[in-house]
């Protein structure tokens, strides 16, 4: 059995769920610092 | 002790937290992509189980955030019940959503691992039961930490069922001695490594870039809530 297809599987899910977890992580906290400094002014 | 109160400040908290998130985030990603790179390309096939072994470099630090991320609510409820701590509740709800995540890809990444090994998806075994049950675990607490804020509660429910949930890391440690089956032994512990430094060298960097991602995320998870807190408390002193 050829193992590459597993393994590209599981590196390609961890990647992609990593990813998606830093960009709205990053977002949702850029988007409430950004209130706190509106609501400054 | 003291280091751990004075960071219960909100304020200093933030002065350590804005410039600490991006060094971990990009530190991380750096050992990450040198850990995966060399799992992939560095190190040589396992004897035994070939090319699937290169699964272990992402697997390994998943399980142990996963458990990871559960110790870390332990730890805030502790703080919230003794000290309560202001932050200790707005830390254990930013690991969780990350600990569960880590949780699944914990095991999806060894379904997939299973498949070539095995020659199964899925064994009813200690160690994937044990670590299923704590994914269940992770959205039981989401769920009733999401519903104690609702009615306005001050956390202590949620903090009692994190430290509970507590006995199950143990048994997930311990699966693999308990009952034999599928799931290879423990293959790192205290006393050292049965896997040879040839293959093992990697995960020691992707274990590192994993953690320090995670620590990343937790605090940017930490920071919007702060953030969130503060615009709400401002609205309901204009709305009084």
């Amino acid at each position: 059995m050829n193992h590459w297809p597993f393994i590209i599987a599981a590196y390609g899910i961890v990647a992609a769920s990593m990813a998606l977890l830093i960009v709205i992580s990053w977002r949702t906290m850029r988007r409430a610092e950004r209130a706190v400094e509106d609501m400054r002014r | 002790m003291p280091a751990l109160h004075a960071l219960a400040n909100p304020t200093r908290f933030l002065s350590i937290a804005r410039p600490l998130t991006p060094v971990l985030l990009w530190v991380g990603l750096v050992l990450l992509a040198i850990g995966a790179w060399a799992g992939l390309t560095q190190t040589p096939p396992d004897y035994l189980q070939g090319e699937s072994v290169r699964i272990l470099y992402v697997h390994v630090p998943s399980a142990w955030l996963g458990m990871g991320g559960w110790s870390g609510i332990a730890i805030a409820s502790l703080m919230l019940l003794v000290w309560r701590h202001p932050l200790a509740a707005i830390a254990a709800r930013a690991v969780a959503l990350p600990g569960a995540i880590f949780a699944a890809l914990c095991l999806i990444t060894g379904s997939i691992w299973g498949r070539p090994t095995w020659g199964t998806w899925w064994e009813w075994d200690g160690r994937l039961t044990s670590m299923l049950l704590l994914f269940f675990l992770y959205l039981a607490w989401i769920g009733l930490s999401r519903a104690d804020a609702e009615r306005g509660g001050d956390g202590r429910i949620p903090a009692i069922f994190g430290l509970a949930g507590t006995a199950l890391l143990p048994v997930i440690r311990y699966s693999v001695v308990w009952w034999r089956t599928l799931h290879q032994g423990p293959s790192i512990t205290v006393s050292g490594s049965s896997i040879d430094w040839a293959i093992l060298w990697p995960l020691w960097l992707t274990l590192a870039g994993f953690s320090l991602v995670f620590g990343a995320i937790v605090l940017m998870r930490m920071r919007a809530m702060l953030a969130e807190a503060r615009v709400e408390a401002r609205m309901r002193r204009m709305a009084a």
